[in-house]
């Protein structure tokens, strides 16, 4: 009767030998999308290389569900240049009830109680105004986006006239429409994300070769 | 090997990476267009500068834009963003770049313009150095791409000159 035995054990070391190996494999995937998106983030400078647009106030040159990508070089910020910046929740939401309060702009408003769901939320306007300081590295900037009516003073922190360099995380230089839908829909609707998940890591687990 | 699903993924990988390279392909055929725009400004009035009581000199103009920005659009333009901005030096500052007037450029058919505006933003210094200043004007235009990488350029027009006196 050894030779069951035999058999049953080298089943289970093939068993034990495939879930390993689909746990690897997992694990590559996982890593290499991260050493990707590091390794952007070092080429091009920029915490977060790719951004995609969650409002219309670009329209009609980007709309909501294209992505950019972001370069941040040494060259100094100019007027012009598209550049994403971040604001906190804090003051969209005295933005907010701003709007309320004067009723101004549904549009704008509409646009941003879509996007209030993260820490930080990258605005994508265009530099209008640029004021570079003698003998210092200062740089008084201020933007608008194409579509509004009114330059972004109203957004940025109450009493701030002008954005510094160190408020930019980066300046658009290449454009890819409609790829950034998916994430906007699985940011509206969470479920969907965590099913995608699961389906693609049951199918990387389950896959054979 | 031969499963549904395997094909399935096959193909929308094949697919997802000739469209990744149409898309490159589009892009860089944007290099072999070399375009040729014109631009003329003529400031036409000056109808107000004064100090705000917050020492800052604002001024209001009348312009006059036109420019012939045709040459700009191939097959891979969405659209040509183009915007005047006064550009000054200060003693306190090393450049000054105030947008003046900016206009959005849906397709060919509109890239030859001409217009009689005052300017659109405000024209506000930080401080009050606007009394006879010297500055250009310049006209940017920043290329949409359909898809890909964005293109700009200028054409500066220099020696203007503000009024000596407020009015």
């Amino acid at each position: 009767m050894g030779w069951v035995a035999d058999t049953v054990h080298s089943f289970n070391s093939i068993q034990l030998r495939e879930v390993f190996n689909q746990i690897i494999t997992l694990g590559l995937i996982v890593s290499s999308a991260l050493v990707i998106w590091k390794g952007l983030s070092c080429v091009t400078g920029s915490e977060s290389p790719v951004v995609v647009v969650i409002s219309g106030s670009m329209e009609p040159g980007f709309q909501r569900g294209d992505i950019l990508f972001l370069h941040m070089s040494k060259d100094p910020i100019r007027a012009g240049d598209i550049v994403v910046y971040n604001i906190d929740v804090c003051t969209i939401i005295l933005f907010l009830l701003f709007c309320f309060v004067l009723d101004v702009d549904f549009e704008m408003l509409s646009n941003i109680i879509l996007s209030v769901s993260g820490k930080d939320i990258p605005i994508v306007h265009r530099v209008i105004e640029v004021h570079d300081r003698k003998n210092s590295e200062e740089t008084y900037i201020l933007t608008k986006g194409d579509n509004n009516d009114d330059d972004d003073r109203i957004m940025y922190n109450y009493g701030q006239k002008w954005l510094q360099k160190h408020h930019i995380i980066g300046r658009a230089v290449g454009f890819l429409p409609y790829v950034g839908w998916a994430t906007i829909i699985m940011s509206d609707f969470p479920v969907l994300k965590y099913i995608l998940l699961g389906t693609l890591g049951l199918l990387v687990l389950t896959m054979k070769e | 090997m031969h499963s549904l699903g395997y094909r399935a993924n096959a193909l929308l990988t094949f697919a997802v990476t000739i469209l990744a390279l149409m898309c490159c392909m589009a892009s860089l055929s944007d290099n072999f267009n070399s375009p040729s725009p014109s631009a003329q400004v003529q400031v036409l009035n000056i109808n107000w500068f004064q100090k705000q009581p917050n020492a800052n000199d604002e001024i209001s103009m009348t312009l006059n834009i036109s420019a012939d920005l045709q040459s700009l659009f191939t097959w891979n333009t969405k659209q040509v963003f183009v915007f005047l901005a006064a550009e000054y030096e200060t003693p306190k500052h090393s450049l000054n770049q105030i947008s003046l007037w900016d206009g959005i450029i849906p397709s060919k058919e509109h890239a030859k313009f001409w217009i009689h505006t005052s300017n659109k933003y405000r024209f506000i210094d930080q401080g009050s150095n606007l009394r006879g200043k010297e500055y250009n004007l310049t006209i940017h235009w920043h290329v949409m791409p359909k898809t890909g990488k964005m293109f700009a350029d200028k054409i500066v027009m220099p020696g203007f000159r503000l009024p000596e006196e407020y009015r």
